[in-house]
């Protein structure tokens, strides 16, 4: 840990970042996303089993981007992030300092978006074995009681949005739902309204989804949100052969085709 | 007793599906009166979002049509819409909507009798399910015939 | 009216749930649903989570529910017709066991709602509730009420305020007239309290961390210190959990939902935390960047409220730091802004 404040300090030092996004001690037993901007913070960094926030989701936030040239200590997660942001043309290579902690405690700085995709290619990126069984628990029931499951924790939604503004990849200047000539998705968090938001934001993510389950933390209902657009990286991978997040010059799955892509319900 | 005639809502491509239920209306082939027809220009345009809409309005099933693969009169718009319809319909499914509910077809031009059939066997299957009563429940009508000003 | 103290039995308090419902009350309470603790209607004491520490959202939904709808119409081809709809279909409503900040947190909305001509949605809904509070034997490390006039055994707001007082027993306070007719459900239980009842024993220790008069004479002259705010906002994400959990927050947005027959007008919860919130049809956004949009939330709550209303919009109950995704705090963001200049 102290091998990350030394480097953060120098970076700051030498002017090689003027912000460095990190975590550090938050209230209770949370941990935060903290902005070291000078030397003499650094000693805020921690670096534990509960550093799970996914920090890319700051590196295009405004006010953020306006203290400079920002370095980022990133988890798997973050690091696939980048590389989704990076296919959708909002964040250049070498526009981040990407710093990454490795499990003996060293640190890795990735000097491109190419490290970090080779890298990938090592470590484990799936969503984890509990969330697929729960995935797998859900589609066993009939479509019926699925039905009933989401109405029931959509109940709870009040449409706070913090779902979306956690999210790395919903950074839309104008995000559908806002959008009122027409109002696509209802505003109110009533049964429809809640319903066509929740749907509509999975079908936006379908195949740019990092599963990095942002959104599920961030819920202060406790909605399992994370599951509906996990649920969808599965047929993305297997019937278009696409994953998010492994590469920065990859092409959406759904702004492309193959003349053979198969289905079975289209008569 | 009165049967459940359901409602069809069909999302067609201008230049295949829509002229091939012309050609089924000008051949005088008779098919069921349930489906109101909306007219795009390419089944690349069709959101799901306003399938969404449809089934909300009052719809109890849906037909999504446009051209074979490789005539799309855009070349690819349809090639497009395919891979949306099959994560759509993946999301659908588990959110616990009823994907037999929207019928997807490729129905070209010349085909008057496959859109006869495609409406047909819909309304037949839509019949059987039943009104989309899931829908009817959270539609805008309900919360006009509610009482009390709140649904908590 | 002079408070009544009185003792009831804890064993007895099911018996209040049944009695409340027999008169055709309908009672909501804290309910456990996961993690979360919702305020929901229950059938009986078994069904309410009394240990909980407090509700994740607030009690303002009894009066200021998430949705609501405040018009009905039906279009035509000659034109649009309202249809006027009642604000007073409430039932009168008993609202059990929540915390002595969420009764208080309604002097907030009485005052935003109250002005006239008078919001009757809300209005009409919060004279049919009676509050009966459960005073607080523990705080946590978010809880702040002390700092800001209100406390752990605090009974402004509360029609009857409840505390455990040991062996089985409960000191009832009933504090206005409503909670008098309310009391006069269980009299039977009730038997008299002996003098010298002091419920302070039995409450938590919530130490004050700021003085609240120097808060809101620091964040009304802090407008222009852009440093302070970005600071403190860095970390938010911009979402509404913060506003939508406070009992004090009173944003609202209207929306109208139609086919083409029928349409109804519905208020809904909003956040000035949202980039949209004071978008102009113009484009022109005056509160662009978040930093703006939390300095706003402070001082509306610690400046324009105090100034235009006569009350603090805060009531310490901590809520929006336990719900915010990235650990926003606004007991720290308040005692580092009492320690400005």
């Amino acid at each position: 840990m102290s091998e990350l404040i030394k480097k953060v300090t120098q970076l700051l030092n030498d002017k090689t970042v003027d912000v460095f996004i990190g975590y550090g001690k938050g209230s209770a037993d949370r941990i935060r996303a903290i902005f070291v901007r000078s030397a003499d913070q650094t000693e805020k960094l921690v670096l534990n089993s509960a550093c799970t926030q996914n920090l890319a989701g700051y590196i295009l936030k405004h006010e953020v981007k306006h203290l400079g040239k920002i370095g980022v200590l990133a988890n798997v997660a973050a690091l696939r992030s980048m590389l989704q942001l990076a296919s959708e043309f909002q964040v250049k290579d070498g526009e981040v300092l990407v710093l990454f902690a490795n499990p003996d405690g060293t640190l890795t700085e990735f000097i491109d978006f190419n490290s970090i995709e080779v890298f990938l290619t090592t470590t484990d990126t799936g969503i984890t074995s509990d969330e697929q069984e729960r995935i797998a628990q859900l589609e066993a029931l009939t479509v019926s009681e699925r039905w009933n499951f989401w109405n029931k924790e959509f109940e709870k939604c009040i449409k706070c949005y913090a779902c979306r503004a956690a999210c790395p990849m919903c950074y839309c200047h104008r995000c559908t739902t806002d959008v009122n000539q027409p109002q696509w998705i209802p505003v109110a968090s009533h049964e429809r309204g809640n319903l066509d938001y929740h749907l509509m934001r999975a079908m936006h993510l379908a195949g740019r989804c990092v599963n990095c389950g942002e959104c599920a933390s961030a819920c202060p209902m406790d909605i399992p949100l994370n599951l509906l657009t996990y649920q969808l990286i599965s047929p993305i991978k297997t019937d278009f052969g696409a994953t998010a997040g492994m590469k920065a010059d990859a092409v959406y799955a759904l702004s492309t085709y193959k003349p053979d892509d198969k289905e079975n319900f289209i008569i | 007793m009165q049967e459940f005639e359901p409602k069809i809502v069909a999302f067609v491509c201008n230049w295949c599906t829509y002229a091939g239920a012309d050609l089924t209306g000008t051949s005088r082939i008779k098919y069921d009166a349930n489906v109101k027809i909306i007219r795009f220009p390419c089944t690349g345009r069709i959101d799901f979002m306003i399938l969404m809409k449809a089934f909300e309005n009052g719809a109890d099933g849906i037909i999504v049509s446009g051209c074979h693969p490789n005539d799309c009169h855009y070349s690819t718009g349809n090639f497009h819409a395919r891979r949306r319809w099959i994560v759509f319909r993946n999301l659908l499914n588990f959110a616990g909507i009823e994907t037999e509910r929207i019928q997807f077809s490729w129905v070209s031009a010349a085909e008057g009798f496959k859109w006869a059939d495609v409406v047909n066997n819909t309304v037949k299957k839509i019949r059987e399910f039943g009104p989309n009563e899931n829908y009817k429940k959270i539609a805008v009508s309900t919360l006009f015939n509610e009482e009390g000003t709140s649904n908590e | 009216m002079e408070k009544e103290l009185k003792i009831l039995k804890y064993s007895d308090l099911s018996k209040l749930i049944e009695r409340f419902h027999a008169k055709g009350f309908p009672v909501l309470a804290p309910v456990r649903k996961g993690k979360v603790v919702e305020i929901e209607l229950v059938e009986s004491l078994g069904d309410i989570a009394l240990d909980v520490l407090l509700s994740t959202q607030s009690a303002k939904k009894t009066a200021f529910p998430k949705v609501e709808k405040v018009l009905k119409y039906t279009l035509a081809k000659s034109g649009v017709t309202q249809h006027p709809v009642d604000p007073d279909t409430a039932r009168e409503t008993i609202l059990f066991g929540v915390r002595p900040c969420d009764a208080s947190g309604f002097k907030s909305l009485d005052a935003i709602f109250g002005e006239a001509p008078g919001d009757q949605f809300y209005l009409k809904k919060k004279e049919k509730t009676a509050i009966i509070s459960f005073s607080c034997p523990e705080a946590d490390e978010y809880c702040f009420c002390t700092s800001v006039g209100g406390g752990p055994g605090n009974t402004a707001g509360s029609d009857l305020q409840f505390t455990g007082i040991g062996k089985d027993e409960i000191l009832v306070e009933i504090l206005t007239e409503k909670g008098k007719q309310i009391a006069a459900i269980f009299a039977d239980l009730l038997s008299d309290s002996p003098a010298g009842v002091d419920k302070t024993k039995f409450l938590a220790d919530v130490k004050v961390v700021f003085d609240s008069d120097k808060v809101v004479e620091n964040t009304s002259a802090s407008f222009n210190n852009a440093a302070l705010w970005l600071e403190q906002s860095l970390r938010c994400i911009g979402c509404g959990a913060c506003a939508f959990v406070c009992p004090t927050c009173a944003c609202f947005d209207f929306q109208d939902e139609q086919n083409t027959k029928q349409g109804v007008r519905l208020r809904l919860w909003d956040s000035c935390g949202f980039s949209l919130f004071t978008l102009h049809t113009s484009g022109h956004n005056p509160r662009e960047v978040q930093s703006q949009r939390w300095r706003q939330r402070i001082m509306h709550k610690f400046s324009y409220m105090p100034q235009q209303l006569h009350v603090v919009g805060c009531e310490g109950c901590g809520r929006c730091s336990r719900a915010c995704p990235v650990d926003m705090n606004i007991k720290e963001h308040l005692t580092a802004i009492a320690q400005v200049g």
